[in-house]
Order: C-alpha cells, then structure tokens, then sequence
C-alpha cells in the first residue's frame, strides 16, 4: 500500500503522539524570512545612498559651509559653489514640464475618452516607444542633429526680438544649439511618457457613473472632461506632473549632451547653461579631492530633491486613487 | 429570501431549541428504523462551537457529531453560517485575518485546534472541494498528481497509478484519459469540478468537505457529481454545503439545518444550529417549526 | 385646435449649436495634436538612427574590435567590446536584480499584505525609481570602487540597484493578479504557504513576471551614467566582469558623440542603432511572452 493511505488513517487515541501534530516546515519559515531580507533591501539601500554620497561629500560641505550655494565654480580657483547647477536644473525641468504636461495630458484624455479601444492599443505602442529609446540616443540625436537644426531657429527669433523688453532677456542673443531650452525640450519628449501613462491610470479611476451623468445631462466631451474628470483626477495629475518633474531633474546623459556645459545663471533661454547631474556627468573624469566631494555633493543634493519630489507625487497618487474610488 | 423573522429574536431562550438532539439510538426517532443511519465512528464533534471574525460573531454555540462513511448536509438559508462552520472543519478560516474559534472541535478525537496542531497535516487527511470549480493552470496530470508530489512522492508510476486512480473514482477517467497533457483550464464546468474532486481524492483523505459543489453546474454535471458522491461514500466521510434542498434528500444520510440570528441592536446577523438529524426527520417530521417553514419553501 | 405643426412637436435632437460644439470640436483637436507632437520627436529619431547607423552596421561591427580611436574612418574597426561588456554587465546585474526583486515582492504580495513593513517597503520602492541613474552611480562608486576598483561588476551593481524597484513593482502586480481561489485550491490540499506561493502561485504569474524582467533589462541595457563611474569607459575587451575597467555600448555613445571626427560620430550611430534594435527587441519579447503566458482562470 501506497505510504499515502498510512498517512490519512484516523489520528490515534489521545495519550500517544497523534500525527495531527507536526511543526510548521522548516521551510515554510525560512522562506518567509528570506523574501522579508529581500524587501528590507530596498530601504537599505536608500539608507546606504544616503549616507555613503554624504560622507563622501563631506568635504565639501565643511569646506564651502554655505558657499556650496555660491554662484562661481571654478576648480582651478577651489571655488565650488553650486548655484549655476541648481538653477540649470530648476530652468530645464520647467521648461521641459511647461511643454510635456499639456500634451501628456492631452494624450491621456485622448486615450480614455476620445479613441475607441482597438485604436487605443497602437497609440500605446507610440507612447511605451518613446519610453523605451535610451538617454543617450536621445542626448547623441540631440547634439548632432536637433541642436545645429534648432540652433538657427534660435538665431532668427534671437535677432527678432532684440530691443523688445521682456523678451529679449529671454529669448534674446546669446544663443547657441545646446542650451538650456533644447535640454528643456528634449527632456519634455523623455518625460512625456511616464506622466502620460499616469495620467492614463489616474483618469482610469474617475467612476464611469460621474462621466455618464455629465453626459446624461447633455454635456459634450469637453464639457464632460471639464466637470466631472477634471476634478476627480487633478490631484492624481498633480502627482504625475511632480513625478516629471523628478525624472527631468534627474536625468543626465541627455542633458549632459546638449546643454551647453557654461556655468552661468541668465535668463537667456536660447544661451548654453548647465544642470547638476550633467556637470558631474561631465567633470567627474578629472575630479579629485574637494573638486570630486563638491561633485559627489551635488550628487547628494539630487538625491534629497528628487526623493522629496518623488515622496510628495506618490503620496498625492495614492490618496487620489484611493478617494477616485472611494 | 426571507429569514423567519417571526420566530426569531435575539432571545437567549433560543439557544436550547438551537442546540439539537443528537441522534444516538433508533428508538429517538419517529423515522421507521431501516431509514435511520447507523452511526459509526465519530469523525468530527463539534462542541458549543462559536466563531469570530475580529469582534463579530459569525456563527454561534454549534454542536453537532459527523459519522464516519455518511454524507452529511449542511443546509440554510444565505448567511446562515454553514460554510464558515465547513471551514473550521479544516481550517481553511486560519487563512482570513481575525478570524477565531471558540469551543471545541475534535477530529477522531483529538482536537482539532489544538496547540501544536499542524494545519498543514489537517488539510492533508480532510479536503476541500470549492463552489467555482478553481483548477490550477496546469496540466490535468499535474492537477491530479499535484497533492501526492508534495507530499513527497515522485515516482513516475506511482503517480501515474495515481492519477488514474483518482481520475476513475471522480468519473473523468474516459473524457480525459487521451489528453491528460491539456491545460485543466481548458475543460467544460463540470468537467473542471470532477477533475477538482479527483485532485482532492489523490492524496487519498479521510473527510472531504464540499461547499456547493454543484451551484455553479448545469443539471446533468450536476447529477454526475451527485453519482459520484454516492460510489465513494464507502471510503471518505463527506460534509457536503448545499443550497439546493432536492440535492439533500438525494444525497446525504444526515442534515443540520443553519439559521439566521438577527441582532436588532447591532443589525448583525449570526448563524445558529436549528436543528441536526436523519435526513429523512428533517425533510419529513421535523421538530422545529423553523426546520419546517424552510424545507416546505415558506421561507428562503 | 390649430394644426401644429411637425416642426413646433418634434424635439430639438440637433448637436449642440455654435460656440459649444467649435470648442469641444477645439478640445479633440487639442487631443490629436499632442499625440502628433509626442509622434513627430520619435519618428525622427528613429529615422536618423536607423538612417545613419544602417551604413556602418555589420557583424564585423558588432564583434571586432578594440574600438578605434575617434580619429580613425568608420569602416574600421567595431564596438565589439562594448558589445561583449554590454552583455556580461546587464546578465549579472539582471541575475541579481530580477531573483531579489521577485523574492521582495513576494513578501509584499503574500506575507505582508496591508502591515506598516510592507506598505512602507512598497511605497519607498515606487520612491527609489525615481532616483536618478547617476546617483545609483555615485552610490556604487562610494561605497565599492573606491575599496575594490572599477569593474563591470561595479556597473552591474548599480544597474542592479536601478532594476531592483522597477522588478518588485512589476512583479508586485503580477503577483496581484492571481486569483485567491487558486490558492485555496493548494491550501486545502495541504500545502504550506512557501509551497502554494512557489508551486501555484508563482507559475500562474511567471508570464507578467518575465514580461515585467524583461522591460527592467531593456531599460538597464540603455543606461549610461550609472556607468561613468563604475566602469570607466576603455577601448579594449574585457571578458572579466570582476576586475578592470570595462565599456559598454551606450559608454562607447557617450565617448564618441562630442567627438567632432566623423569616424566617430558614425561608430556612435551604428552603436545606437544597435541599442535600438535591442530594447525593441526586448519589448517585443515582453508582450509576446504577456500574450502566451498569462492565464489564470477559466
């Protein structure tokens, strides 16, 4: 007889070992214990980012104290101060945000309510497309390409717009191909695909009930978008907008490419400037000694805006999902 | 589907009718003898058994004695508690958070919630057979040969042997025999069912628990299962839940009939025991008038 | 009674009239537009890619090597290292990433549940990726080239550190999807819980799971910076992945694409070219294998 039905008599009289009682597998909770350590992993990896950059930084932070915000760098001098970097980082972001947020949101609502589903299908191919071509493919396009194109168009509206006030210190000479307005825009096509598909997933749950309603009371589209999307999703939307941001501030290589690499704070879109992540990119090469620290710094300083941006768009995501369904 | 809200309160009295003779000799009932099963071996006794989710009471003071080789139902209206009380028989409640058991359980004596009791080793000698058939997705073989792998055995012809084995006794054997390499998904409702009830028979338990097996069938797979249940009677003791009282008459030898309990205060409602016995008793001479509105259809 | 007429009965089913209908008409039009301007950039890119790298890419281009100096023609020369440390980096940093990832999203799906641990374990794994590539970098470089050296294993640990989130999420999901009946299914037959999830569940959600691996190494494939530091682009094959600096293709892009020779320029073509084809044709993979291999229930 097969052990099987030996194992399934009935359990024997109480007094001896009845064979209900068998510990839990050896197994079953060391599998458990392993699968935990593999989680913990992500925290402690957080931790050690933290605190490995900053120790490495350190002696830049004791050295500058506060000039780490100063607007000159210049290693030769032993001055580092970071400025310039931040600013070309926040200029960059914006204008990449400015541009990517209208058409990613257009292209979620186009998604949800405008195209029917087999169309659908191909559009998202479009967009995980987009997604999937990497940062220096676009950043080496960018440079051999799209910024001598652009790089003329920046001289027409340069010289279009010299005298008049506002606009020339904006989008007035210098101006030059790799600047902060082309990493702007390439950094809008790299950003467009993640806060589309947010979008998408926030816009997903505005309950169908709310938008048949609009549309029960005689609404078009656009009105329905207006009254009964709109205020469901926009917290969600605010968070896939942060989200963006995170990435645009984030990325390097792109950047790193058509930026300009010019230490200069101006408000001269069309002029070449610098960003964080692309300056230590490409000065890290040479760096040593305090030069390296102030670069591994910045690295630091990247590290705490983006987790902080990132911490706010999903905690903002996650409530708006919750309450879209609620 | 209406409770008997007429006969029941939130009234303490109810207990003592709730809890209900257990039938130990003939002469108790008013059923001619030869209709009355002849109880073996207790399987399970389940003393003034009340079950918890967190702080609510799902089903409350349960006694009844389940006999070795007998069918026996469950039957009663939604939310009465019969699946929870199934449940406890194997543990399966463990796995839903909060969820506790208050009294006393015994199988084959021991007890079955006791300290260092396995439920892993529980689940192995008392089977489930679900509402929606649930094949996993994988081969039929390996649907069946499933349970005996983990529990140690691999050889080739030992699984084999199995695997028909427990495909002839759920009644799937001839459909399925020239493609037990198809995905279980791919077979028809009641297909997917006997072939869930040969998985839970490979491992060759001593119970198994079924919880209306048959709702999500049509009449003729319905029927085969019912066919099924009669031939393997002789080796397994089966609880069988049901919401289909023609089902019970057919097939089981002994049915507790569940209630609901309606808590004004609370607006909770709690399963109670009304009434346990032959079946023949409760279909024909039922003690309690509860019993009685059910089973004639004036109620639920 | 007066005749009434059809017009003064019948109800008005026309479309909303005038400045309504212009502006919801506006609003679709909006709609396409953007998608168009989210077309236009990758259509050029890829046309340019393929374009320009299609002159120069052979199989000669994709093994021999070392990689010649910028100075040097196109026609000579190949990306073969760079191919070669590709692969080795993104295969360890894959078989580290995509088991731990698994693992971790197992005790987020199965053990954790709703507890504070695994919500807080979820939520900072959504945060981390978000991190930037080149603080993985940075990271890596602090706390392992500074003691043991650049190597492409140096990479291949924070391409890891990038993959990690990016696989527990995905896998998270997946694991999601399973349905809970199948899993009483095993229960009932007396598993314990590390076998339903490795027996059941598990090869019920391998097809998302693949899928999802897949994408995370696409996207390891193309990173860079995370590689600047850890690697230090060379020129010459380095088939061990644990000591020595190594280069990989978009490293070998990076170099070449501020280089002004046309050699150069043409050799960083060709290699983007085949960084393309690679995470296309990983992306293929991913839906073919989504397509087959995901289902669950009848």
């Amino acid at each position: 007889m097969s052990t099987l039905t030996q194992q399934a008599g009935p359990a024997t009289p109480a007094g001896s070992a009845h064979p209900l009682s068998q510990r839990r597998p050896l197994g079953d909770r060391t599998f458990q214990i392993i699968t935990l350590a593999c989680g913990l992993l992500v925290l402690v990896i957080l931790v050690l980012i933290a605190l490995s950059t900053t120790q490495q930084a350190s002696s830049w932070f004791t050295t500058e104290g506060w000039g780490i915000f100063g607007t000159v760098w210049n290693p030769a001098a032993n001055q580092f101060g970071a400025l310039a970097f931040i600013y070309g980082t926040a200029i960059t972001a914006a204008i990449a945000l400015i541009m990517a947020v209208p058409v990613s949101v257009g292209i979620a609502l186009l998604l949800t309510e405008v195209v029917p589903y087999r169309l659908a299908r191909p559009i998202v191919y479009v967009i995980d497309l987009l997604a999937v071509v990497p940062s220096v493919v676009w950043g080496l396009w960018g440079i051999l390409v799209f910024a001598p194109w652009i790089g003329k168009i920046y001289v027409d509206i340069g010289s279009a717009v010299t005298g008049i006030p506002v606009l020339d210190s904006l989008f007035g000479p210098p101006t030059s191909g790799a600047s902060f307005f082309t990493a702007g825009i390439i950094l809008a096509f790299m950003i467009t695909p993640i806060v589309t598909s947010l979008s998408r997933e926030v816009i997903a749950t505005v309950p169908a009930i709310d938008k048949e309603g609009a549309y029960a009371l005689g609404a078009t589209r656009l009105e329905m978008i207006r009254g009964a999307v709109w205020p469901h999703s926009k917290g969600g939307i605010t968070g896939a907008v942060l989200l963006g941001l995170g990435r645009a501030m984030g990325e390097t290589i792109a950047a790193a490419l058509v930026i300009g690499s010019s230490a200069t704070i101006t408000s001269h879109l069309f002029a070449p400037g610098d960003s964080m992540p692309a300056v230590i990119a490409n000065q890290f090469g040479e760096a040593s000694g305090v030069f390296r620290a102030a670069l591994i710094g910045l690295g630091v300083l990247l590290f705490a805006f983006t987790i902080i941006v990132n911490i706010i768009a999903r905690a903002i995501v996650g409530r708006s999902a919750e309450q879209g369904t609620a | 589907m209406e409770e008997p809200e007429q006969n029941v309160t939130a009234n303490p009295q109810l207990t003592e009718t709730a809890s209900p003779p257990v039938p130990t000799t003939a002469t108790e009932q008013q059923v001619p003898p030869e209709q009355v099963p002849v109880p073996g071996d207790h399987v399970f006794d389940v003393d003034n058994v009340s079950i918890y989710y967190s702080a609510f009471r799902a089903v409350t003071d349960v006694s009844l004695t389940v006999y070795e080789h007998e069918i026996t139902a469950f039957i009663g209206p939604s939310g009465c508690g019969k699946t929870t009380v199934l449940r406890t028989l194997n543990r399966m409640n463990d796995l839903v958070a909060g969820a506790r058991v208050e009294g006393n359980v015994r199988y084959r004596g021991a007890p079955l919630y006791g300290k260092d009791v396995s439920p892993i080793a529980v689940r192995r000698r008392i089977g489930m057979v679900f509402q929606k058939p649930n094949p996993f997705p994988k081969s039929i073989y390996d649907n069946v040969a499933y349970g005996p792998r983990i529990n140690g055995e691999h050889s080739k012809r030992k699984l084999d042997e199995i695997v028909e084995r427990s495909l002839r006794q759920a009644a799937l054997w001839d459909e399925v025999k020239d493609r037990l390499n198809k995905s279980g998904l791919s077979l028809s409702g009641g297909q997917a069912q006997r072939l869930c009830i040969a998985r839970t028979l490979a491992v060759e338990p001593d119970v198994v628990l079924m919880d209306e097996p048959c709702s999500a069938l049509d009449p003729i797979a319905t029927g085969a299962i019912e066919d099924l249940m009669h031939e393997i009677k002789s080796r397994y003791t089966i609880v069988i839940v049901t919401h289909n009282m023609q089902q019970a008459t057919r097939v089981s030898d002994r049915t507790a009939f569940f209630s609901v309990l309606r808590n004004e205060q609370s607006d909770t409602r709690t399963g109670v025991l009304v009434e346990y016995g032959p079946t023949e008793k409760i279909f024909h001479d039922p003690t309690d008038p509860r019993t009685e509105a059910y089973v004639t259809g004036q109620m639920g | 009674m007066a005749a009434i007429t059809e017009q003064q009965l019948g109800p008005n089913l026309q479309e909303p009239a005038g400045w309504r209908r212009t502006k919801n008409r506006i609003a679709t039009i909006a709609m396409v537009v953007a998608f168009v301007l989210a077309l236009v950039p990758l259509v050029f890119v890829l046309i340019t890619v393929i374009a320009r790298g299609i002159k120069i890419m052979s199989w000669s281009f994709l093994t021999s090597g070392p990689i010649p100096p910028n100075v040097a023609p196109a026609n000579v020369g190949g990306i073969g290292p760079a191919v070669l440390g590709t692969i080795e980096i993104v295969a360890i940093a894959t078989a580290m990433a995509v088991p731990l990832g698994v693992l971790g999203a197992i005790y987020l799906n199965e053990y954790g549940g709703k507890n504070w641990l695994a919500r807080l374990i979820g939520f900072m794994s959504d945060v981390m990726t978000g991190v930037p590539s080149i603080v993985m970098g940075l990271f890596i470089f602090s706390i392992w080239v500074l003691h043991f050296g650049f190597s492409g294993f140096a990479g291949a640990l924070a391409l890891g550190c990038l993959m990690l989130p990016v696989v527990i999420r995905s896998t998270d999901e997946m694991l999601k999807l399973v349905p809970n009946p199948l899993r009483e299914g095993s229960y009932a037959l007396g598993a314990s819980k590390a076998r339903v999830t490795v027996t059941v569940v598990l090869p019920a959600a391998i097809g998302g799971i693949v899928s999802g691996a897949l994408l995370a190494v696409a996207r390891a494939a193309g990173e860079t910076a995370p590689l600047l530091f850890t690697i230090l682009t060379v020129t010459t094959a380095n088939p061990n992945v644990f000591s020595g600096p190594n280069t990989s293709i978009p490293s070998q892009i990076f170099a070449n694409a501020t280089s002004p020779y046309v050699g150069a320029q043409d050799r960083a073509w060709g290699a983007a070219l085949t960084l393309i084809l690679i995470a296309f044709i990983l992306m293929i993979a991913a839906r073919i294998v989504t397509a087959r291999f995901t289902r669950y229930s009848r």
